[in-house]
């Protein structure tokens, strides 16, 4: 980001010598030392954080399983039993790796939340928003292939289910679905190419997150307001206001996956994934991961099965386009009085989704999947262009400075807040 | 730099040298996503052959062949005759039960639902046959008649019937 300004000058002749010769140093220092901060961003701001650290947590726990993890159809559920038993700690690297999935699902969510109820997504960071949707893809493929290593039931029937997704494909699907399992099921070459690809992934994650963060760096972050920054005074830095709020909040994180990590393991396991994977037997009830489940119930919810494919696609590759679906100009829904209840209840909607995922498909619970589809579709389609027309704003605050002095109709923050500055 | 005969030259120069680079990639990238594709061990496993002599009627036995389950079922009379009645324009893929078996009583299947490829219910005398005393798919709820023929449910197809052939009267070769 430096480019072609001076170098700068320190005053530690190793930090200098660097700098001199590749400007790393400067760089870490305006984007995560002097980064300016919007003041007024609440602790939904560190979420992005909390997902960076869960993101690496995964890597380094996974590393260490892989040292004793052994992708062969015969041998994959033994070598998960012994790093359970025999292992050193193996319990705890293995409770590490499969609970943080959950819980970086669980913070991912939160942060996407966040970037929808407070309108981050857009002008100017419809970039930033489209790599996290990029970055959430590649989230799911990953977990997805993840959970198949154990082998256990729930692993082989998932791979199974998910991977026929494929065959749905006009002309096409057969050779395709062939191709990504490398045998007519899925058996010893898929589960060989799946570790392969469960282990690069994350690494490409970590990749797009740099570009993620870099392109929210640009133009700064957003803010409870959702409005743009217009002088010194409404900002703090980074470091080391942002970086001691982040510190609280990773705590906090670190004492509740502590405490499922140590007091419910498996509270977010599926028992069947302890039964070796038979390939003649289906569990009378294949569950998907908690995550994937909103999506599993759309898929669901289409009596025909090209069509519940396209649905369940469709219902991520919609949120690529959210920029360009809103046609307010307000960001922050604390300013927008109707939009604000459909974006509450969509997120109440994509809840029950989830829930009835996980539920069987019939009756009742068929009927709640439908309903949810139609709401989940009809709030992009319909709802977030519709009413971008017709609602009126309220007054945003001049600047977020004013916010605490009580312009805008959001009610004044605590007082000792301005006083840091 | 700038003359016409010149920059056409150039043009073609550089056209054809990206077409050369663009086919030397493609070749290039081939045989790296053709490796992905099952390998000839994967591909020769392909028959198995089954000792029927001991199956009774109104049973099944589920064998393995190409990694997938293959259901053998001898059926009843009352089956056959179920299956034969069924007035082929009502159903959601259309086939005659004859063209579906090779001796009347003897009904082989691959045992993968067409939707989403689990295997479903109806082997064990104990399990759920479903509404039409076939199989029953637990996974979204197909049903399947006693033809292997998609009834109700999600799946879009019929139970595949595998390619195999009587060698005598109390052996099937599969594949
Ligand atoms: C984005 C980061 C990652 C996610 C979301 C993720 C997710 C998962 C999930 C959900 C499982 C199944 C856990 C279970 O039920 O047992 C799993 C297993 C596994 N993962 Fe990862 N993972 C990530 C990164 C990695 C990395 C970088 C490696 C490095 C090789 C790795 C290696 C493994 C191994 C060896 C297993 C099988 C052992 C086991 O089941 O506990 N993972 N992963
Ligand atoms: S896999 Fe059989 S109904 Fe879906």
């Amino acid at each position: 980001m430096s480019g072609n300004s001076e170098p700068r000058k320190y005053k530690n002749p190793v930090l200098n010598w660097i700098e001199f010769r590749l400007p790393i140093i400067s760089y870490f220092q305006k984007e995560y030392g002097e980064y300016p901060m919007p003041k007024n961003c609440n602790y939904f701001w560190s979420f992005g954080a909390l997902a960076t650290i869960t993101l690496i947590t995964m890597i380094v726990s996974g590393i260490f399983l892989a040292m004793n993890y052994t992708p062969h159809t015969e041998m994959a559920f033994d070598s998960v039993e012994r790093i359970m038993r025999d292992v050193n700690y193996g319990w705890l690297l293995r409770y590490i790796h499969s609970n943080g999935a959950s819980f970086f699902f669980i913070i991912v969510f939160i942060h996407i939340v966040r970037a929808m109820y407070y309108g981050s997504y857009k002008y100017p960071r419809e970039l930033n928003w489209i790599l996290g949707v990029f970055i959430f893809l590649l989230m799911m493929a990953t977990s997805f292939l993840g959970y198949t290593l154990p082998w256990g039931q729930m692993s082989y029937w998932g791979a199974t289910v998910i991977t026929n997704l494929f065959s749905a494909i006009p002309i096409v699907g057969e050779g395709l679905k062939t191709w990504l399992l490398g045998d007519y099921t899925v058996g010893n070459a898929t589960l060989n190419r799946f570790f392969a690809l469960h282990y690069v992934l994350p690494f490409v994650i970590f990749g797009v997150v740099g570009l993620h963060v870099a392109a929210v760096h640009v133009h700064g972050s957003n803010n409870p307001a959702g409005i743009d920054i217009r002088s010194k005074n409404d900002t703090v830095n980074f470091f080391p206001y942002m970086l001691i709020k982040d510190t609280i909040a990773v705590c906090v994180f670190g004492v509740l996956i502590s405490a499922v990590i140590f007091f419910g393991p498996n509270l977010m396991a599926e028992v069947d994934n302890y039964i070796p994977a038979d390939p003649l037997v289906t569990p009378a009830h294949i569950v998907p991961n908690w995550y994937l489940a909103p999506f599993y119930a759309i898929l669901r919810a289409v009596p025909d099965k090209l069509g519940g494919v396209l649905l369940m696609f469709g219902a991520i590759a919609i949120l690529f386009v959210l920029p360009w679906l809103d046609t307010s100009k307000v960001r922050s829904c604390n300013f927008r009085p109707m939009y604000k209840w459909f974006m509450m209840l969509f997120f109440v909607n994509f809840f029950v989704l989830g829930y009835v995922g996980m539920l069987p498909a019939e009756g009742l619970y068929l009927l709640i999947a439908r309903i949810g589809l139609v709401y989940y579709f009809g709030f992009f389609l319909i709802i977030t262009p519709f009413i971008g027309w017709i609602e009126k704003p309220k007054t945003l605050p001049l600047s977020i400075s004013d916010v605490y002095l009580g312009g805008g109709k959001e009610s004044p923050s605590p007082v000792s807040q301005k006083e840091i500055h | 730099m700038s003359e016409k005969p010149d920059s056409k030259r150039r043009d073609f120069l550089q056209l054809s040298t990206i077409s050369i680079g663009a086919v030397g990639t493609a070749a290039f990238i081939w045989p790296f996503l053709k490796s992905m594709n099952p390998a000839e061990d994967t591909l020769a496993l392909g028959t198995t052959e089954v000792d029927i002599s001991l199956i009774e009627e109104g049973q099944s036995i589920t064998v393995k062949w190409r990694g997938k389950p293959v259901f053998i079922r001898k059926r009843t009379k009352d089956e056959i005759d179920e299956a034969k009645k069924v007035n082929i324009a009502d159903l959601k893929d259309p086939e005659e039960d004859i063209n579906r078996v090779k001796k009347d009583e003897w009904l082989v299947l691959v045992g993968v639902c067409t939707h989403l490829g689990c295997v479903p219910l109806g082997q064990k005398l104990t399990d759920s046959k479903g509404a039409y005393n076939g199989w029953y798919c637990p996974c979204h709820g197909s049903h399947y008649d006693t033809s292997g023929r998609i009834r109700k449910g999600p799946a879009p197809e019929n139970l595949a019937v595998p390619p195999y052939s009587f060698l005598n009267d109390t052996t099937i070769k599969i594949g």
